[in-house]
């Protein structure tokens, strides 16, 4: 009995590995920098935007630090340093990692597309997704023309963690106002379209070593569940679709956020982790060469 | 080419329709964002006058293209001074403030704020606490400033820390009495670093004296402007040898 009972719970937490990982980290980065105003406990001070841990680490968002340069400011050897750490890190292991591991936001509009989907609100507008970096130009040019770092004014990241760690304010109006975005106006919009610090990432994430593989393409049966749950899936096909084409099983889009939800849902256990050089298993010259 | 693909053409035309147009309307969406965030950058640039920025800021125009709104100053302040701006305050949302009335800079001689702040925005090269200047204190309500009243309140004048420098009092006739002296306290503004303790401490209901920002609470002479006193000083003597001697007009003489 407990045994029949246990197996479809062990079974929907195999399918949801990487999405509880993912929320753990989310919620748990959060927690770290919570438990110095709440108890005293101080291991992270200050926000995503620029933070100090354990009193020896400091860390600035690059993206902050790009805004004020365009603003014509030359900021202060720490605020350098910590960015550099974090581009280097995002560099290494996919410059979207930010999104889908570390950005709070990401729960509120997953929420939303949970929602949409349920109740199967209309998809709405869809721009493109190059959309993105046009904002994030336009970011810098408004830094420019104005001096002040322009995203800052707007932000639902940093806003939502000043409101959590410092008071709240109003910035929970932001936060559902990018939620209600989400569901009634367009399906993935602010993270897959508008967002300039994804945008921001998946730039600096270009060449990123880590990647997901769809190293057991061979074994897909078409059933489009990486698809559904993929909140960029055109970067699916290419990796997953290209064996024909002799494309690598790897992929490479840096839109792709690592987030390896594919990874959980695929029953074929076609996706896993792998680095961007790695191939997949049908790839193998000896195989390919059987095949053709 | 057309002739040889008929049928391509129209599409071709339709697409490359379709495409520009989207491109111009992705371009026109992004600039009137862009205006957008624009306005709201110029309108958080006005700061009210009861927002005072912590020690190290420097002009409003610097600061926010500094300031990445991090809250590590904040942290730092032993006394809980500064807080960050929440979004709905009128003032640059996550900006870090203090209001002197609530709780004044009690002016760390190791300056904890300035030392946390990780992008400069608040200066590192104040090492000195004295040599802040987060505003300047007025005696804004000088009608009901008790020393005014020709009492001896004298409290802002005491907590001062910087006593006799940033404020002394000035002894001026009471006219009201004809007998008695008044002690006006009077601000230095180059020694006032704008702590606000004397806001703080004002036993008024609502504080005779008060901490402005820099820009408000200070005048500008014209660029062309020349004190004469200060030029003779510097020149050593008068800077025309001698006084123009006019002639003379005696009512009804002759010239
Ligand atoms: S000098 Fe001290 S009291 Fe004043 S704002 Fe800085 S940390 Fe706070
Ligand atoms: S520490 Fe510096 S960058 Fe951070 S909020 Fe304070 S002034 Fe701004």
């Amino acid at each position: 009995m407990t045994g029949a009972a246990a197996s479809p719970a062990r079974r929907m937490l195999a399918r949801n590995k990487w999405l509880l990982l993912r929320r753990s980290s989310q919620l748990g980065i959060l927690a770290l920098f919570l438990v110095g105003p709440l108890a005293g406990l101080w291991i992270v001070k200050g926000t995503l935007a620029s933070s100090l841990t354990l009193g020896v680490l400091p860390l600035t968002d690059p993206y902050m630090l790009l805004q004020s340069v365009f603003a014509g400011s030359l900021p202060a050897l720490t605020a350098w340093i910590g960015a550099v750490i974090m581009l280097v890190f995002y560099a290494l292991i996919g410059g979207r990692v930010y999104c889908s591991w570390v950005c709070p936001i990401n729960i509120v509009t997953d929420a939303s597309h949970w929602l949409s989907e349920r109740f199967d609100v209309p998809k709405g507008w869809q721009p493109k997704r190059t959309l993105r970096r046009w904002i994030l130009g336009m970011t810098l040019v408004v830094s420019a023309i104005t001096g002040v770092i322009v995203w800052e004014l707007v932000n639902p990241i940093t806003l939502l963690y000043r409101g959590v760690l410092y008071g709240v304010g109003l910035a929970w109006a932001a936060v559902l106002a990018v939620f209600l975005f989400d569901l009634f106006v367009s399906r993935r919009g602010w993270c897959g379209h508008l967002c300039p610090v994804g945008a921001f990432y998946a730039l600096a994430g270009w060449f990123a070593l880590l990647r997901i593989n769809a190293v057991q393409r061979t074994a897909c049966d078409d059933c489009m569940e990486c698809y559904a749950v993929c909140p960029e899936p055109h970067v699916i096909t290419p990796a997953l679709k290209g064996g024909e084409k002799g494309g690598g099983s790897v992929i490479l889009s840096s839109d792709c956020s690592n987030c390896g939800r594919c990874i959980d849902v695929c029953d074929r256990e076609v996706f896993r982790f792998s680095s961007r050089f790695a191939q997949a298993t049908d790839a193998m010259p000896q195989r390919h060469r059987n095949a053709a | 080419m057309a002739a040889r693909d008929p049928e391509e053409t129209p599409r071709r035309v339709t697409d490359r329709r379709r495409f520009l147009a989207g491109t111009a309307r992705a371009a026109c969406g992004v600039g009137a964002a862009g205006l957008l965030l624009g306005l709201l950058a110029r309108q958080g640039a006005a700061r009210p006058a009861w927002a005072i920025r912590p020690p190290g800021a420097g002009d409003e125009a610097d600061f926010s293209g500094l300031c990445v709104r991090c809250g590590l100053c904040v942290r730092d302040c032993p006394y809980k001074t500064l807080r960050l701006a929440e979004l709905g305050v009128p003032i640059a949302t996550g900006t870090p403030y203090f209001i002197a009335r609530d709780i004044p800079c009690e002016m760390c001689e190791d300056i904890p704020c300035v030392k946390a702040c990780p992008t400069g925005a608040l200066d590192k090269g104040l090492t000195e606490i004295e040599k802040a200047r987060m505003g300047i204190a007025v005696l804004v309500g000088q009608e009901d400033c008790l020393n005014y009243l020709g009492l001896r309140c004298d409290v802002c004048y005491r907590v001062c820390p910087l006593i006799d420098k940033a404020i002394k009092l000035e002894k001026q006739h009471n006219q009201r009495t004809g007998a008695h002296a008044m002690f006006i306290p009077v601000v230095d503004s180059e020694r006032c670093t704008g702590c606000g303790k004397c806001e703080k401490s004002c036993v008024l209901e609502k504080a005779a004296i008060r901490v402005l920002p820099v820009d408000l609470a200070t005048g500008a002479l014209g660029a062309h402007y020349r004190l004469g006193w200060e030029e003779r000083e510097k020149h050593g003597g008068p800077l025309l040898p001698d006084i123009i001697d006019l002639p003379d007009r005696t009512p009804g003489g002759a010239l």
